[in-house]
């Protein structure tokens, strides 16, 4: 088994716009996706996701570069011959057949024999919890049954690639959450290598090994979910995936694993993580840091702490979330709430002065670009 | 008054079907029992429908006559009943050929590109906007000896150097057909068009990634979730076809008599309204029992409208 379940080698799709323009739907992207692996396409719509996954299956051809299944260049391999499967947005599922009939109809068309047929439908049928359904045409199925009749329909012709188009797109949000744990639980008793799009953040971080984070056609970045988190390259990926604060200044000295930026706006130098690559010394950049890797203190003298005041509170449950103005520079601060209370703690409310205390390794430098 | 209306879910929907249903009845049962009645009358001999109740019309059209000539009591002489089968016969080639026809192009329309797809439906319906009679004397034109096929026929044939005799292509069973085919083919395309027109792409691609080849893609895909457009055409090409007069009366000639032919020269030039009445009533349960077997096998093809 080759190393690489799925390879994109500089592949671009170029698209015409109705308007007659030419449009890189996917513009040079390169990815190497792992057997087994649990892989993610993430970004909001046009981002090229939907795209690049049609054309790992063969419902289009890329315009330049190239698609590789098991280390075979695909070329114009019609989808039917690619083992690979899909899990489509839409379900997709033949209205005029049974349950049964639908999760048939892959190996049927593989000639498989009748018995053959029989027994591997039942499995399938009965690992995504349909047993008794059979005979139901899929109009007579909720959603989440849809679903799943979908999924076996794919997993029944044991794919090497699974793909899924935001298959749970159409769900509510409870259904979804469980849908979740299951395809990953699903995922990992199989060992096959899923191919996921979506454009929810939460959705790609809960289930997969490597995200691909993607925007007009490129890929921003690609890592596992907590390099995506905690170490986003760019202010595309930090401000994409979870909420962060952003800082402009510019890098007064550079070593490997520090940075010292000065903001203007705080009238200060804050010492940082470097996170983009091929900072230079004296570049305009942004420092990065997340809401909820901002310690407030009472009062302290330590690296990177500012005097600020609280200016709103708002309680959400299990968190305070907390805005914080150093002069005009706004930030939001994200308290957990450890302690139970039924009167806000005296330290947030407005007006209160505190100071801000930016931890070197939770502060992000990033390129301004 | 209207306040009471207004909560009255019930006499309101009674309300709104109440002009339909009284030109329903005008229109439709109304004169279909009249129809029924004449049928069972005879005409008298000035040409004017006697009511009474006798089955003597029905019994001739089966083939039984009690005046026949060789001075026989009874005999029989099957006709009518040619003439029905002949009929039926004519409704199931035309139905079958125009399904042939239309299937493919109406395949071609549901899947050319959006903005040439209006083009090509406003050139199915184009012959429509002439007069049905005026088409068919068009398809006479077409036809005669010295009409524009033998004309182009002849002239290739003259330019080969070959001997050409006109060929007599009006007046015969076939004209018949083409006439038909011609007239009920948009009635075909339209619902296999919409039909196709509504299944998914993703359904095309779905079987593709199970491993269907578009060629199987079709057999199992395609033409099932198309059948209800199909079984929709068969129904308005077949009915229609099976009661109509004016293309065999233009194209097919005095001798080439169909059912809608026997009806309406009973009430214009034999001036026996009740034998023709109780045609009509015979080609009306004829049709009802084809439909009705055709319709229980294939449904409706409700699934048009319903999806």
């Amino acid at each position: 088994m080759k190393e690489f379940a799925v390879e994109l080698r500089d592949v671009v799709k170029k698209f015409i716009t109705p308007e007659g323009n030419e449009l890189n739907a996917v513009d040079h992207v390169d990815m190497q996706i792992r057997n087994g692996e649990f892989f993610s396409m993430l970004g909001s719509s046009g981002c090229g996701k939907t795209t690049s996954l049609r054309m790992i299956a063969g419902f289009e051809w890329p315009t330049e570069g190239e698609v590789y299944i098991e280390g075979k260049p695909m070329g114009h391999t019609p989808p039917f011959q690619r083992k690979v499967n899909t899990v489509f947005q839409s379900y997709a599922l033949f209205q005029h057949m049974s349950v049964y009939q639908n999760v048939a109809f892959g190996l049927e068309m593989e000639g498989a024999q009748k018995e053959e047929i029989k027994k591997r439908v039942m499995r399938a049928l009965e690992m995504v919890q349909l047993i008794g359904m059979e005979n139901r045409r899929p109009k007579q199925l909720s959603g989440g049954q849809q679903q799943r009749v979908a999924l076996a329909r794919a997993l029944v012709k044991t794919p090497d690639v699974l793909l899924l188009d935001e298959p749970l797109g159409a769900l509510d949000l409870k259904l979804r959450k469980e849908m979740q744990l299951e395809l990953k639980a699903l995922q990992q008793q199989l060992g096959i290598t899923f191919i996921y799009v979506t454009h929810d953040q939460e959705e790609a971080l809960t289930m997969s090994d490597r995200i691909a984070v993607m925007s007009k056609g490129k890929v921003m970045q690609m890592g596992s979910p907590a390099e995506i988190y905690e170490r986003p390259r760019n202010r595309f990926v930090a401000e994409f995936i979870g909420e962060s604060n952003f800082l402009e200044g510019q890098i007064k000295s550079l070593s490997a694993n520090e940075a010292s930026v000065f903001i203007p706006a705080l009238n200060a130098e804050v010492t940082g993580t470097p996170a983009s690559e091929g900072l230079v010394h004296g570049e305009q950049v942004f420092v990065s840091i997340r809401p909820e890797k901002i310690h407030l203190t009472e009062h302290s003298a330590r690296l990177n702490t500012f005097e600020g005041e609280i200016t709103s509170t708002v309680y959400i449950g299990s968190n305070t979330h907390v805005v914080v103005h150093i002069g005009d520079v706004r930030l939001k601060v994200w308290e957990q709430n450890r302690i139970s209370r039924l009167e806000p703690s005296s330290f947030y409310t407005i007006g209160q002065k505190v100071d801000l205390m930016l931890m070197p390794e939770n502060t992000l430098v990033l390129k301004k670009d | 008054m209207l306040k009471r209306l207004r909560e009255n879910k019930s006499a309101q929907g009674t309300l709104l079907a109440l002009p339909t249903t009284i030109w329903m009845f005008i229109l439709l049962i109304l004169p279909l029992l009249l129809t029924l009645v004449i049928s069972f009358g005879k005409r008298s001999p000035d040409g004017e429908v006697i009511f009474t109740f006798s089955l003597d019309n029905y019994i001739r059209l089966l083939g039984f006559s009690s005046d026949c000539a060789g001075g026989q009591a009874s005999c029989f002489d099957p006709l009518y009943m040619q003439i029905l089968g002949r009929s039926l016969m004519l409704a199931f080639n035309t139905t079958v050929i125009v399904i042939a026809m239309a299937y493919p192009l109406a395949y071609f329309i549901a899947r050319a590109d959006p903005k040439r797809r209006n083009t090509f439906l406003f050139m199915v319906l184009i012959p429509l906007w002439t007069n049905f009679v005026i088409r068919v004397y068009a398809w006479m034109m077409l036809l005669r000896k010295e009409g524009a096929i033998n004309l182009i026929i002849g002239t290739v044939a003259h330019w080969l150097g070959i001997n050409f005799v006109p060929l007599e292509l009006l007046y015969t069973p076939g004209a018949v057909l083409v006439g038909m085919v011609y007239e009920f083919l948009p009635f075909m395309i339209l619902p296999i068009f919409t039909s196709l027109e509504k299944i998914e792409n993703s359904l095309y691609e779905a079987a593709a990634d199970l491993g269907a080849s578009p060629f199987k893609t079709f057999l199992r895909v395609t033409l099932p979730l198309s059948m209800p457009g199909v079984v929709a055409g068969t129904i308005l090409v077949f009915i229609p076809v099976m009661g109509t007069f004016i293309v065999s009366d233009i194209l097919g000639g005095r001798q080439y008599i169909l059912v809608g032919n026997l009806i309406q020269r009973q009430f214009l030039d034999a001036r026996d309204p009740a034998f023709g009445s109780a045609a009509s009533l015979i080609l009306m349960v004829m049709t009802l029992i084809v439909t009705y077997f055709y319709t229980r096998k294939f449904g409706f093809g409700e699934e048009i409208v319903a999806a």
